[in-house]
């Protein structure tokens, strides 16, 4: 068996490493997906081809993140490994000559947020935006559309393209009000400069394959289509799964597989899913060969059964409502965007994260001061109870002068109450920080 | 006294050692319709001047298999194979034969969907039917319980000739290969042991009473009897033979390159800190990829008779060989012209001389160059060649993917710091390998026979592989066939103690001629509490090299 669309494997188990004995987040994570793709012999198939790991570098992370109160101290090896394995991936599709690539590592990075202190949803360093911002070293304007596919809200990812309209952010997830980490409703939609761009698609517990290859085709692909996005990222999380431990929906192999088919994702990067014997391995065989347009059909779990896994008539009717809705916000996104933000030369916004893994609370209060002629400036105060209180100021991409100059004058005129100070200019690729 | 046989394309090499020390060595050419006879008459030749009494064992590697596999003279084979759930492979391509049952085992061991007993009646009849004498039955994760393939296997004894099971082949994961690995065995089977009983025959005939081996594709060696029920193993085992012939030939400690250089072609192995490297997966044979532990080994077209060509300026060597070099009467300028020019053949005579400075010449390259220094441009062109392809698999080895941060972070990478070269060419080409790779380059004693000294100081290799599932309660060793119960308290020592248990009791070797090669423990959850541990275990004979050369 083989096809003509090459793709690119890197495959970091890091069997060394737990976030603690018995946590889901442990060594033998990927321990059966290991034995399902060498006894499936995938590294024998023609068209796909196994990569070596990288580590990331302390400069990859700090284009995305400010890590209080250093990358050093923040990120362990492990998390280098996985977001270096994202950017081989990213240099396969993009210089490498692959069609496209599949990073399927550990630890996972969608709920790392733009400020780091420590460990939420098993996740320090978020990996699909370190990627990203690799790749857009070279190429600064590239489109790129994340869907995110993992049960749990992507609100690390969110976070983080909050504010970018050059970033499209779909995170399709079980309903808020029902798992962690309970944002991501559909009415958070992005901030002053990309309003709409950030698109939230909350699911009822107990959807199927039905239910979700719905949303796919009648939500994601017409955006998708409409944005024209240069790389399609999936944030490929398995915890959909029917048989997942800490989620509650009814999402198969198959169901992954066809959505895979169906969005076509140039990268796909392993989030979350914790059912690793009974899913992860039939899932990840049936997203690569996807992935590699050979044949899933065989994939199957041995325990599926199809009239166990329907949904019910209501939860059809529910996402065809919610499916509805999220196109309504994004036909009319001019619009919103004006009632929201016209004529203000500040918007702030204050949130409270909670990092549930490692037991610390932040506050935080954001503040984008808007510009005529670019982007603007975003402002972070925070402040947790690791007794750290930091500002951070990111000048965004394709700042004007004066905005430039503003954040290197509040970065240098910052006042002593913080115990750091932070600065992130896109526009000269420049990253400092200074201890107070 | 050890004695050594290497019976390759064209040459039958043999050697007789005793205490270190070679005795005697001969070379004959192979008559490729009587391989047979070619062995049997050159090894009455070799130990002619020596009581049969004195020799502890002989030590055969054979083109039997390799040949039979190559030019596609091999038995129909009933292939029975167990796909289960995901990947739906074919096979067709490679038995048109081809039945498949329902049944599946999951990466645990468990047996998922029972095989159909109606099922393994009909296709045993159609089996009958066609009237196929060999039966190869593989299913999908047999490696983890070999409770179906025993059972399909058992139904067909007596209705066939000889069966083999998947499990039986390779401890390793990987189903296609394991397909591929059981097909082939089972299609050489008849051709293999007709051999062998022919040799055992030839053996009590010339009075010889004494064990005969068989050389492996990873080096070491089995008894005639497990050759008889693995015949695939003793595919490709003449680069392997190679590569123990310098090894017994050398005392290498670091990373190195070593090379078989000869007429046609040159095979290319790598040693980490003195140890060969396997084939990462195992041999591959014509098309076939199969779980045969093997030598890395790489063939290129390259060698002393490569026609010699000048291409768009730029000097070329093989891959293809015409005949003969030019000197000798053949039909194009070879290498080996360009090292009788250079004074680097013995044996030559001026006849020879000005024929191959004729051939080396006509190359006319560098222009305004001497005879010999085009000789000499050739002769580095050819050691240029040979780095470059080093040079690449050096990368793509180093490039492999690993799956520990220690692996990825410590791992020391591949980088040899010296090359060793046996075969006809080695010693004329060695400065010239030495100033392209600015490494030492060492050419070891019977740099010509090392191939038969290599088969006879080979040692026994056996590998035997466990997987315990605690969680499931099911341990199985495949490679003989066993899959037992174990309670959720299982512990890893229990598991390294069981397998040298097995050791001892199936193969007689004992706990301290063993070791464990690959090792790992994994707790398993259930909910957020641990329900045993996941073992996986790989144990082999530890090798050795009883037999040093006294040379060296």
């Amino acid at each position: 068996m083989e096809s003509d669309k090459k793709l690119a494997l890197v495959f970091f188990p890091a069997f060394d490493w737990a976030i603690s004995p018995t946590h889901p987040e442990r060594e033998e994570r990927l321990l059966y997906t290991q034995d399902q793709l060498i006894e499936e012999g995938i590294g024998d198939i023609e068209n796909i081809t196994m990569l070596r790991s990288d580590i990331a570098q302390s400069k990859d992370v700090e284009k995305v993140h400010f890590c209080v109160p250093d990358v050093e101290s923040r990120v362990t090896e492990s998390h280098l490994i996985a977001a270096g394995s994202a950017i081989r991936c990213a240099d396969a599709v993009m210089k490498g000559g692959f069609d496209s690539a599949f990073a399927l590592i550990r630890p996972p990075g969608h709920h790392a947020h733009t400020v780091v202190y420590g460990d939420r949803g098993f996740c320090i360093i978020n990996n699909e935006a370190i990627m990203i911002e690799h790749m857009r070293k070279e190429n600064p304007d590239l489109k790129v559309a994340i869907v995110d596919t993992d049960c749990h809200h992507g609100d690390g990812t969110s976070d983080i393209y909050w504010n970018d309209s050059n970033t499209l952010f779909i995170s399709l997830h079980q309903d808020g009000r029902t798992l962690y980490p309970g944002t991501g409703s559909v009415d958070e939609i992005g901030g002053p400069s990309g309003c709409g761009y950030t698109i939230n698609i909350p699911l009822p517990p107990g959807t199927s394959d039905e239910g979700y290859l719905y949303v796919i085709r009648h939500a994601v692909l017409p955006i998708l289509d409409e944005f024209k996005p240069d790389i399609v990222i999936n944030s490929a999380g398995q915890d959909n799964h029917y048989s997942d431990p800490l989620t509650n929906m009814n999402v198969s192999a198959q169901g992954y597989a066809q959505l895979n088919h169906l969005l076509h994702p140039d990268i796909a990067v392993l989030e979350g899913g914790y059912s690793i014997e009974g899913a992860l391995p039939y899932v990840n065989l049936g997203i690569l060969l996807a992935m590699a347009d050979l044949d899933f059909s065989g994939v199957k779990e041995p325990d599926y059964c199809r009239e166990r896994l329907q949904q019910s008539r209501q939860i059809d009717e529910y996402i065809r409502m919610l499916t509805s809705r999220v196109m309504e916000n994004w036909k009319n996104r001019k619009t919103i965007r004006e009632q929201l933000y016209e004529n203000k030369s500040i918007v702030t916004s204050t949130k409270r994260i909670y990092y549930d893994t490692d037991n610390i609370t932040e506050r935080q209060n954001r503040k984008y001061i808007l510009c005529d002629r670019c982007g603007g400036l975003e402002i972070i105060e925070s402040d947790s109870d690791t007794h750290h209180s930091i500002l951070a100021v990111t000048i965004g991409r394709g700042s004007c002068e004066r905005c430039v100059n503003k954040g290197y004058s509040l970065y240098k005129n910052a006042s002593g109450r913080y115990t750091g100070v932070y600065l992130h200019d896109k526009v000269n690729d420049s990253y400092l920080s200074k201890k107070m | 006294m050890l004695v050594g046989l290497d019976l390759g394309g064209t040459h039958i090499d043999g050697a007789v050692i005793d205490d270190g020390a070679v005795l005697k060595t001969i070379k004959r050419e192979v008559d490729p319709d009587d391989l047979f006879s070619t062995i049997w008459t050159t090894l009455s030749d070799l130990l002619m001047p020596f009581d049969t009494k004195d020799i502890d064992r002989i030590t055969l590697s054979t083109t039997i298999s390799t040949n039979a596999i190559v030019e596609q003279k091999i038995d129909p084979v009933g292939l029975i194979v167990a796909c289960g759930p995901g990947i739906t492979h074919d096979f067709s391509a490679i038995s048109p034969t081809v039945f498949h049952i329902s049944g599946s085992i999951d990466h645990r061991g468990i047996i998922t969907d029972p095989i159909d007993q109606e099922q393994i009646e009909s296709v045993s009849k159609k089996i009958v039917n066609e009237g196929l004498d060999h039966c190869a039955v593989v299913t999908k994760f047999s490696t983890r319980n070999v409770e179906m393939e025993t059972r399909m296997a058992d139904y067909l004894e007596g209705k066939v000739s000889h069966v083999t099971m998947g499990h039986r082949m390779s401890g390793r994961l990987n189903f296609p290969r394991r397909v591929n690995t059981t097909y082939l065995n089972e299609a050489v089977y008849s051709v293999f042991n007709n051999f062998a009983d022919k040799s055992s025959a030839a053996m009590s005939k010339m009075r010889l009473d004494v064990p005969l081996n068989i050389l492996k594709a990873d080096g070491g060696m089995m008894d005639l009897p497990t050759a008889q029920e693995h015949p695939v193993e003793t595919i490709l085992s003449g680069p392997a033979a190679s590569l123990s012939g310098i090894l017994s030939l050398s005392k290498i400690r670091e990373d190195a390159i070593l090379l078989d250089i000869g007429g046609t072609t040159t095979d290319i192995f790598f040693l980490a800190d003195g140890v060969p490297l396997f084939a990462p997966d195992g041999a591959v044979i014509s098309d076939y990829r199969t779980l045969v532990r093997a030598v890395y080994s790489v063939s290129i077209g390259l060698g002393g008779d490569s026609r010699v060509k000048l291409v768009d300026d730029k000097v070329h060597i093989g891959p293809e060989r015409e005949g003969k070099p030019y000197a000798y009467g053949g039909p194009a300028v070879t290498a080996t012209d360009a090292m009788i020019v250079l004074g680097l053949v013995e044996n030559t005579d001026d006849r020879h001389l000005s024929r191959a400075g004729a051939a080396v010449s006509s190359v006319g390259w560098p222009s305004d160059a001497s005879v010999e220094q085009t000789a000499a441009s050739i002769l580095t062109q050819m050691a240029r060649t040979i780095k470059e392809t080093t040079d690449r698999l050096l990368r793509n080895i180093n490039e492999r993917p690993v799956y520990t941060i220690k692996e990825l972070l410590h791992e020391k990478k591949l980088d040899p710091r010296s090359i060793h070269i046996i075969g006809g060419p080695a010693k004329a080409l060695a400065p010239y390998l030495e100033e392209v790779y600015s490494l030492e380059c060492h050419v070891p004693p019977f740099f010509d026979i090392g191939n038969a000294v290599g088969a006879a100081l080979s040692n026994v290799t056996k590998e035997l592989t466990l997987t315990a599932n605690c969680a499931v309660g099911i341990l199985s060793v495949p490679e003989i066939g066993l899959t037992e119960g174990i309670t959720e308290e299982f512990s890893l020592a229990q598991a390294k103690a069981r397998l040298f248990e097995l050791f001892n009791e199936i193969y007689h070797i004992k706990e301290q001629d063993c070791e464990i090669v690959e090792e790992s423990c994994y707790t398993m959850v259930r909910g957020f509490s641990s329900a045993g541990k996941n073992i996986r275990l790989k144990a082999q004979v530890k090798p050795r090299m009883i037999h040093v050369m006294k040379e060296i």
